[in-house]
Parts: structure tokens; sequence; C-alpha cells
């Protein structure tokens, strides 16, 4: 078990998008700001800083989480994916992302990051869902652009999609 | 382009590219999280990062800061205080001729909380805060004034006292006779709305990067700022520079701006400063709670509004007075909320007569700032809810209300009485379309079913003019036509677009419009393709703008829905004009004339016989390999600027009629609503929106924007509102407080559609993006003032407001009552009480020991770092606290009188530090229990300052935390770490604890 000091920058590991990495982060430092300024991933959004608004979500272990609410040391040895685990390596949209271009579900894209990987998290645990239930999951983020429609469309699609395709 | 396989297709009829729902440009970037945003940006090597300290007081003197403990910590380059500030810049200039300077710090006074006071400078953001909390402001309180009709009076508290007033302007408007048209009707119908302040807040909040080069004096600056570029001489001038010195970069990605983000420019001279002193970049990135409290709201206001009005419903005249409230400091374009809808202040009516009396007034709040739709939603609140009165009143049904009081069909382009030039329309065709189409009669027959069954249901109506692309002279109708005068006209609006084709033929385009998630790019790719012949897939634009590279003027920027109706255009005359000209070089191969040539699938061809082509690539090659074979009298290259204003965008004219934008969509709305009787929640059951904005462009693009106005609209009407206490502390601190809607709350709108092309624009697009933001508040309030028989419906219609307009009152929250034996806390301030019960193990003796005990009391008061006994049985003590994102660093005051050893002490005192203050006072009574002491206390505090802005039960849940873990600290110090007996289990404490971040 790692043993934390303040002030003091602490090595830590975790599976990143499938790639193990390294860097030194202090017992504070938010997992947020981790994967920004230490890792160099600016495509992890921040908004709020408490909670609230989803826009910095990543999956940690598989389940969304709020990296602005998540201290990068317990981030330690569990596998963090964001938005880079969905296109293929040559940047070739996922089913879930195209839907989201063909419904128009993003206008600024700030907060979208985050929105795709809860839906991806929850498409995989419900490959059925009702416009009720999307819209429930969905309610986790704040979109100031949209107005919502968009979204729930895409991920509507998409399960109907990935369930006739049997693949979810 | 050239690795396009349409290129060896045999050359097509031209395609139409306008009006098809093209997808975005932008989205495969966006989506696979490569669009890179402002603070994702690359920095020099070096830069130093900023944290801002702000006032935790609504109004207060500045009496002193020591800032030589911040400034003595590691990785602290420098902290600046308003009189550094003062030194290197001038004030900020404003709209009007009044005593009311202000600067990018507070210098003497602080005027809202949340003003900066303070900035450090330090290699880290972590150690910039870290040297915030070390930074030490005394304060004298004065009274702060935050209702604006307590502002209005003669003996309120000013704001700014040199202007000797709260009223720093005021103007009144007579537009044909209304007081003749008054004193003929029937009747008089009035109302007083009080519209609340709100924001639309970017998900993404300010960033700055200001790198200051001495060599020529230059402050190269990225942000995140979207116009209008009219503030670009307010921060040059700040800084006493030549407009080419302040070269501002503006990223191609922001996330989100409803106007909010031109309020920036302060912190955007705050950071010149910043890194001129230091001579390294410096950068800011605003935090959450600075946003919500200190960055822009739209301003509240209240409308008297009047209507004279004929039995049969017509309304023959208006009057308004408003008093707009502009918060603490009027920073530009204010106050253009109050004359931005001014030629329009008539709505679609036809009514020909009206008054205006425009109070703008300063009180102790956020200074007010621009947000999506613009003063339109304040004035709508009026007119639509005074139709709605109106249709009440005189017991006629409000649709019918709305349509014999239209505009005419065939009466445009209708100049309004204030002098709007309303370009195109048929307002009749409009509501007959959205009676038909969105199933009006259906709707009608679930209400009164659903009030047959006793449920409590409404059906709001509003109908709103959409202006689009701002006058930039409509803020001279502030001031009288003799200083008009002598300022010379305002008028127009300039828009720069430039189309570049390289030589490969690939086509590139730039443009002043700054977006912010629109879909700039997508709408001018579809403009360029089309006029080019080629994919709009194969149009590269950049939305990035750098003013000491790209053509700009005041106009420039994203605001008042201005793209599809100005930088639109102008990137169609660029279009046009690379045409001609490769029409003109390729007329030579094709042997036609340059009129015969067309454009297709990336080929240039004859009209007529579609095989004889030539490769669009080959002839841009030409302007760049072959200048000299160009038809004589061409220039070389291949690169054109258009700029474009309309003529019809003239200056206010002596009559104070102003055309205060250049197109006028048309937007009818219905909806229907169902009340919950319970809980008083307001269920939106459907909602219809008829939108008139002329040429589309790209469908999809257009109902997002209709989509994710409507959604901020029921924000509006439901939900949003920045809330003050009397005292002027800041209420909606966190996104907690402040409500946003969610999914849940948004529901799908049936979206309908017509096409009246304006005729002023080549392009024959309006504006569409903020029209439900103006009518979707009014319009679900209509709703449910129909549901309740209700008269005084303010927004946001939150549960117990809803319940009050039922008849009921909500009881306060129990933590909120004062306890009876403690003196209450002043009426204003934000309040936090309560009481608990523990016991421990050790005799009362001991505990009481311990109590005045300081080396004991140091290590157990959770957070402390230091505490000294200054006077008998009263400490100073330095603690760190935290709820929630609101951490920081406090001095404490204790002291401890009412002594009844060992049973019973009052602990009084109160902490003060940038987070806020707080004062209040404790009973702690001991009493012996078997072999330990039962410990009881109540207590009332005070809050004001940041602190106060989070949630109640946050902060009441906070403090139950700091008291239990005080005692379990005390106890395990006596008992050598035996756990408390009482309420609380340890594990409670510790998820309690994680859950409002307080982590120890």
């Amino acid at each position: 078990m790692l043993e934390l000091k303040e002030g003091q920058r602490h090595p830590i590991t975790m599976t990143l998008d499938g790639q193990e990495v390294r860097g030194l982060t202090e017992p504070r430092m938010l997992l947020s700001d981790f994967l920004r300024q230490e890792l160099g991933r600016p495509e992890v959004h921040v908004g709020c800083e408490h909670g609230v608004c989803g826009v910095c979500t990543v999956l940690i272990d598989g389940k969304p989480a709020r990296s602005c609410l998540t201290f990068a040391v317990q981030a330690a040895g569990r596998r963090v994916d964001t938005i880079r685990s969905l296109a293929d390596k040559d940047g070739k949209l996922n089913d879930l992302q195209s839907a989201f271009r063909r419904h128009h579900a993003l206008q600024c894209g700030y907060c979208t990051p985050g929105i795709l990987l809860s839906a991806e998290a929850f498409l995989r645990e419900n490959a059925r869902p009702s416009e009720q239930e999307v819209r429930e999951m969905l309610s986790g983020h704040i979109c100031r652009c949209t107005g919502y429609v968009g979204m729930v469309d895409a991920i509507l699609e998409t399960a109907q999609q990935r369930a006739s395709a049997g693949t979810p | 382009m050239a690795a396009s396989p349409s290129l060896t297709a045999k050359p097509m009829p031209e395609q139409r590219w306008l009006g098809r729902p093209v997808e975005r440009v932008e989205d495969a970037t966006l989506l696979t999280g490569s669009g890179y945003f402002t603070d994702d940006l690359p920095v020099r090597a070096g830069t130093l990062h900023a944290a801002i300290l702000r006032s935790p007081h609504a109004h207060a003197e500045i009496l002193s800061i020591d800032t030589s403990k911040a400034a003595a910590r590691p990785g602290v380059v420098v902290v600046l205080t308003g009189s550094d500030i003062k030194a290197d810049t001038d004030p900020f200039i404003i709209v009007l001729r009044q005593p009311m300077d202000q600067w990018s710090l507070a210098t003497d006074r602080v005027r809202f909380v949340g003003e900066a006071v303070a900035v450090v400078v330090a290699e880290n953001r972590y150690l910039a805060e870290d040297a915030v909390d070390d930074i030490r402001v005394e304060y004298r309180k004065l009274p702060a004034v935050i209702d604006p009709l307590r502002a209005i009076e003669k003996d309120a508290p000013l704001v700014h006292p040199k202007v000797g007033s709260n009223v720093p302007s005021e103007r009144h408007f007579t537009y044909g006779d209304p007081d003749r048209r008054f004193s003929e009707v029937d009747q008089v119908v009035s109302l007083t709305v009080n519209y609340p302040r709100n924001s639309q807040t970017p998900l993404e909040g300010y960033v700055v990067v200001a790198d200051y080069q001495p060599g020529e004096g230059v402050y190269d600056v990225l942000c995140n700022f979207q116009g209008p570029f009219t503030v670009h001489p307010v921060m040059s001038k700040a800084l006493r520079c030549q407009g080419a010195q302040l070269r501002i970069r503006t990223p191609a990605y922001s996330g989100g701006g409803f106007g909010v983000k031109q309020a920036i420019f302060p912190y955007v001279v705050l950071m010149c400063v910043a890194s001129r002193r230091t001579r390294r970049p410096v950068k800011w990135v605003e935090d959450r709670f600075e946003h919500l409290a200190a960055a822009i709201a739209a301003p509240n206001r209240i409308i008297h509004a009047q209507a004279a009005v004929k039995k049969d419903g017509t309304v023959t005249a208006l009057r308004f007075e408003q008093i707009d409230d502009y918060g603490a400091y009027l920073r530009p374009p204010m106050p253009g909320p109050l004359y931005r809808q001014h030629g329009i202040m008539t709505g679609a009516y036809g009514v020909k007569d009206m008054s205006i009396t425009n109070k703008l007034v300063m009180t102790n709040k956020t200074p007010s700032g621009m947000v999506r739709g613009f003063g339109g939603p304040q004035i709508y609140y009026a007119i639509e809810r005074l139709m709605q009165r109106v249709a009440v009143e005189l017991g006629l049904d409000p649709l019918d209300v709305i349509r014999k009081n239209l505009i005419p069909a065939g009466s445009f382009p209708y100049r309004a009485p204030a002098g709007a030039l309303i370009d195109s329309g048929d307002y009749q065709t409009g509501t007959a379309l959205a009676e038909r189409d969105g199933g009006l009669a259906e709707l009608r027959r679930k209400r009164d079913e659903a009030r047959a069954a006793g449920r409590l249901y409404g059906i709001g109506f509003a109908a709103v003019v959409e202006p689009a692309q701002s006058n930039m002279g409509y803020l001279s109708t502030i001031v009288p036509v003799e200083e008009r005068r002598k300022a010379g006209p305002k008028g127009g609006n300039v828009a720069y677009a430039t189309v570049h084709v390289d030589c490969l033929g690939t086509v590139s385009v730039t443009a002043d419009s700054l977006p912010q998630g629109q879909g700039h790019a997508t709408i001018l790719s579809q403009i360029v393709a089309e006029q080019l012949g080629l994919d709009p897939h194969d149009i590269r634009c950049n939305m990035e703008r750098d003013t000491q590279r790209d053509p700009w003027s005041i106009a420039t920027g994203n605001y008042s829905s201005r793209f599809s109706s100005s930088t639109a255009v102008a990137a169609q005359m660029a279009a046009i004009k690379i045409r001609r000209k490769l029409s003109e070089i390729a007329s030579q191969t094709l042997n036609v004339p340059a009129e015969q040539v067309a454009f297709g699938n990336g080929k240039i061809f004859a009209k007529d016989n579609p095989d004889n082509s030539i490769r669009f690539s080959r002839v841009a090659g030409t302007a760049h390999w072959s200048p000299g074979e160009l038809p004589t009298g061409m220039a070389p290259g291949i690169s054109e600027t258009a700029s474009y204003s309309a003529p019809e965008l003239e200056p206010p004219n002596d009559a104070d009629q102003i055309n205060t934008s250049l197109t006028y969509g048309f937007v009818f709305d219905y909806c229907g609503v169902e009340v919950d009787r319970d809980t008083g929640a307001v269920r939106i059951d459907k909602y219809v929106t008829m939108h008139d904005a002329g040429r589309i462009l790209n469908p999809l693009i257009a109902e997002g924007q209709i989509y994710g106005s409507f959604g901020w609209g029921v924000g509006c009407a439901l939900l949003e509102e920045f809330v003050y206490s009397p005292d002027g502390s800041f209420l909606s601190g966190t996104f907690a407080d402040y409500l946003c809607p969610t999914s849940c709350e948004v529901p799908r709108p049936v979206i309908l559609h017509m096409e009246c092309p304006s005729p002023f624009t080549p392009l024959g697009a309006k504006g569409l993006a903020e029209g439900n933001v103006m009518s979707t508040p009014v319009c679900i309030a209509n709703a449910v003032a129909d549901a309740l028989g209700a008269r005084d419906v303010k927004l946001p219609l939150t549960p117990s407001r809803v319940k009050a307009l039922m008849g009921e009152t909500e009881r306060p929250p129990r933590a909120a009552r004062p306890v009876s034996s403690l003196k209450a806390p002043k009426a204003g301030a934000k309040a936090t009480a309560g009481s608990g019960t523990l016991t421990v193990p050790v005799a009362p003796e001991v505990v009481w020991r311990a109590l005045f005990d300081p080396t004991i009391l140091k290590r157990t008061i959770p957070g402390c770092h230091n505490l000294d006994l200054v006077a008998p049985n009263s400490y100073r003590a330095d603690v760190s606290l935290g709820v929630g994102i609101i951490k920081g660093r406090f001095a404490a005051r204790v002291a401890l009188s009412d002594l009844d050893p060992p049973r019973a002490a009052t602990l009084s005192g109160g902490l003060e530090g940038a987070l806020g203050i707080t004062v209040g006072s404790a009973r702690v009574r001991l009493a012996p229990q078997g072999a330990g002491t039962l410990i009881e206390y109540e207590y009332n505090a005070e809050i004001s300052g940041k602190a106060a802005a989070v949630g109640g039960r946050m902060l009441d849940g906070a403090t139950k935390v700091l008291i239990n873990q005080f005692f379990q600290r005390l106890i395990a110090e006596m008992t050598g770490g035996a756990a408390p007996a009482g309420e609380g289990k340890q594990s409670w404490w510790r998820r309690l604890l994680n859950a409002l971040g307080l982590g120890t």
C-alpha cells in the first residue's frame, strides 16, 4: 500500500486506455488534473470540479467516475478509460460516436467525451433501454448547448442497432 | 479535393448544398476529444499560473491588504493588488459619462461578493491557490443594496458615491401619442413583472494566457473571448497601448459562450499586467465558483407594463417603465440589454403608440453582461404576460388577442414605431400553421379533460419577433440627440471572411465569427462548396482569429445571432469573387465566355457542354504557378477577402428611432403544462414552437439551435436564478445551488418551420438561435398562470413558488430556525443552526479542563494550524476548513463566557478568511452520566461571503461533521483513543466527510 506524504510527489501507475502509464502525483492532486497535466490528456475536460456537471467523467475499472472528485492516487493500479478508448486508432468513430454526429447530439463538444463514456457504460448494462432510462442516465450530465434531444436519439438508435446486430 | 474520388466522375450539374442537413465538419474532431480548447493549447515553457482572491463582502472598504506572507511562499512569483493595477492601467472606459471607475482589481472598495481583490502568480495553480489563503485583507463593512427598488430610493446606500445616486441613466421615449390612446380606450390593463438574474453558464469557463513581449511592447493574449471586439479598444486603452500592441488570439473550439465570454476582458487586462510584471507568460483558468459568482449575469429587470385596450381586445398603445439592474459595475457594452431590443419594443404587434422609460440601476451584485437573448427574455416576459392579462381581463381567448394585434400580413418591410425595420414575415400564416400542425385543438381537449378530472392544467402562448445581427449603433440611443451629434453617427455591423485556394486546389476559409459550438465551419463549407462545385467536407475552415493577422472590426465576434446574416454573407461574397476569377481563367482553356462556365464535382466546365471541362485544381494551379498566363489585368494568386455591412443598419435618428437589428424572425409558441397539486412541480406536457427564420441554411444545425435555445428557456422558466440574501451574500455558487436543466427536465418540443426569406441579406437567412430564450420562459409562465388562475407569476417557477401561487407557503427548513436560548442571527444573513448530544467516557471536570487548555485545543480543533491565548479565555487561531469545493484558511477568534464550571459555557466568536465570514455562538452543557459526561450543544451562526454560496443542507451537514470531529479528537486526547458514543458512528462520518470532499 502506497504511503502518502503531504507535499511529496509519489509514483503511480495505471492502465490508461489499455496502456500502462506511470506518473508522479502529490496526494492532493485530482485525477482530472493528473490526466490533463501530468499525462498530457487534455481531452479530459473539467466543468465544475464539484461533481455535478459530469464533464470530467472517465471510466475507472469500467464504471463511470467523476475524475474531479477522485484523487489521482485513488486510481493507482486501476484501469482508466477516456474518450480515446472509443474510436479506433486511426480515429474512425465508433457506432455511438457516428450516431452522435448524425443526430447533431453535440454543439460545442465540451461535455461530449464524458457523456459518451457514461453512455457506453450504460449501453453495456442496458441493451434495450427505454427513452426514460436513457434520459435518467443522461441526467448525470449537464449540457448547456443542445437540449439533449439529439443525444437521446443517438443513444436509442445505437442500442437498437447493437441489439439487432447481436453485439451489445 | 485533389484526393477526392469524385474528381474522376463525370461533371454534374451544379450542386446545391445550402438548405441541406449536411453533417457537421466539426464533429469528428470533437467526438474523439481532439478538439482542443483554450486550456488544452500549448503554452510557452515557464508559463506561470494565477489564482484570484475575491471579496467575501457585498460592500466594504478595503482598509489594508497584507500580501507579505503569501509572497514569501515557495513557488510564488508575485502578488498584485489594486494599487499595482492602478499604477499600471487606466480605468475601463464605460458607455456613460459617469464617475464609476473600475479596474481589473478592486482598489479602495469592493462592491459585490466575488469581486477580484488580489491575484497570486505562482509556478503552478495549486501553489497559487495555497498562497491566496495567506493574503490578509482588512475590510470595513458598508451597508449593501441588493433590491433594485430599494436602490432607487433617495436614502439608499450608494454603490458609486461619486455618481450621487444609484441611477446613473434615465431616459424617456415617446412614439406617437400614447397618452391620447390611453385616454380614449375602454380599458387599461397593467402588470408588473420582475425577471430574475440568470446566465447560460458555459461549461468551459474563462481561460486567459497573456504573454508580454517587451521588444515591441506587445501583449500576446490567447483567450476564449467571443467578441464583439468593441471591447478591444477598452482593453488597449486600459493597458495604455496601441490597438495593434494588444494581440488577441481566439481558439478554434470554445466550450460554449452564450454571450458570457464577452466579459472575460477585465481578466485579459489583469493577466497582461501580471505578465508584464513577471516577464513570463501568465495563465488563468476560471473555476466554477468564480464563474457563477463573478463572471456576469443577465440583468434582473422590473417592468411596469400597461396596455390601452379596446373591448374587442385591440391594443392601441403600450407603456413600459423598465428598471434594469446592472449590479456593481457598468462593464461595456452594458447597459446593452436595455437598448438592444429598443426598436422592436412593440414585439409582434402593430401597435403604433408607445412610451418607454428606461432606468438603469446599480446594486451590490455581480455586474450584468451579455447573455443569450440580450434583453429579449426580459421584455417579452412583460409583453406576452401583458397580452395574456388582456385576454383574462377582457374574457377573451389569449390566441384571439394575439391574432387581433399581430402586424398585418402584406405590410413588410414594416417600420415599427421605435424604429425596427422588420424585413419579412407573415405572422397570421405562422400562427395558423402552428395551430394546425402542432395540434392545438387536441391540446385544448386535453386541458378540458384534465380540468374536468380536477387536475391543474394550463395552456400558454407566446409570439416573439426574433432580432438578429445587432446594429452596432444601437447603444448610442442611450444618449440624447445632441450628445449623439457630437460623437458622430454609429451604425452597421462589419463582417469579414476570406477564401483561399492553394496550388493543389484545396480551398480554405477563415472568418470573423468566433464560434462556440454553432457549427459555423459547416455552414461556411456549404456556402463555399456550393459556389465552387466542391463537397463541403473537402473545404478546410480555420475558425481561430488573431487580431495581428486577420482583418477584424468592432463587430467581429459571435453574438446577436449575427452569423447567418453577416459573416456567412461575407463568405459567400468572397467565394463569388473566387468563382469569377476561376471562371475567367478557365474560359481561356474551355474556349467559352466566363458567364458560360459552371462548377461541379471538382471540375470547371462549359455550362452547355459538361464534357468540355478542366479540373478545378488545374485552374487553381495556374494562378499560383503561371501568373503570366492569367487574363490581362487579373491580379496574381487566388485569395479573396470580402467585407459586408448591411445599409439598413442606420444610426438612430433624431426621433430616437433605431433599427436595432438587420433581420427579424418570427417565433410562435404554445404549450400545455400540468401542475402537481401536492408538490407544486410543473410538468411540460407538450411544447410547440414555430419559427420563421427566413431561408434555412442547414436544417440539422437550425433545429439544434432551436432545441438548445429551448433547453435554456426551460431552465429559465423552472430552475435558474442567481440568488442573493438581503445582506448581499451570494447563494448560488455551485451547480448544486444554481440548477441547470438536465435531460429529465427538458422535453422534446415539436418544431415547425415556415420560410419568409429576408430581402435584406443575400442568403435570405434570419436568426433562429435566440427566439426560444425569449418565448419559452413566458410561454411556460402563461401556461402556469392559466393552470392556476394566477396573475403575478415570477420565474423561476420552482415548486415552492408555485405552491405560494396556490396559496400555500412552505415551512422554512428546520435547521434555519434559530436556537431559542441564543441570540438570533441578523435578518438577511445566511444562517445555520443546530444542536446535538454526545456522551464521552470521562468526567465533566476533565472535559472542562480540556476546553480551557490551548495545547489540547490546538490539537483537537479540526484543521488548526496555530492557536494563541490572546486574553483570559480568549483565543485566536489559524484554521483550514472546507465544505465541498469551498476550502480555505480562516483566522478564528473564540471567547468563552457565561462560565458555570464544570457545567456550562458559551463559546462565541467568528471565522474570517478569503472564503467568507462566520459569526456565531454556541452553548455547551456538560452533565455527569455514569462515569462519563453527557455533552449537549446548540449553536447559531451567520455566514457571509463565498461560503454562503454553498447550499444550506451541505453547510448544516458540514458543521455537524466538524463539531463531531472536534469532540472525537477531544475524547481521543483525553482517553488515549476511545471513540465517543453518541450520534454518528465513525463509518458514517467517513462517508459524509468523503461526500463533502472533507477527507482529512
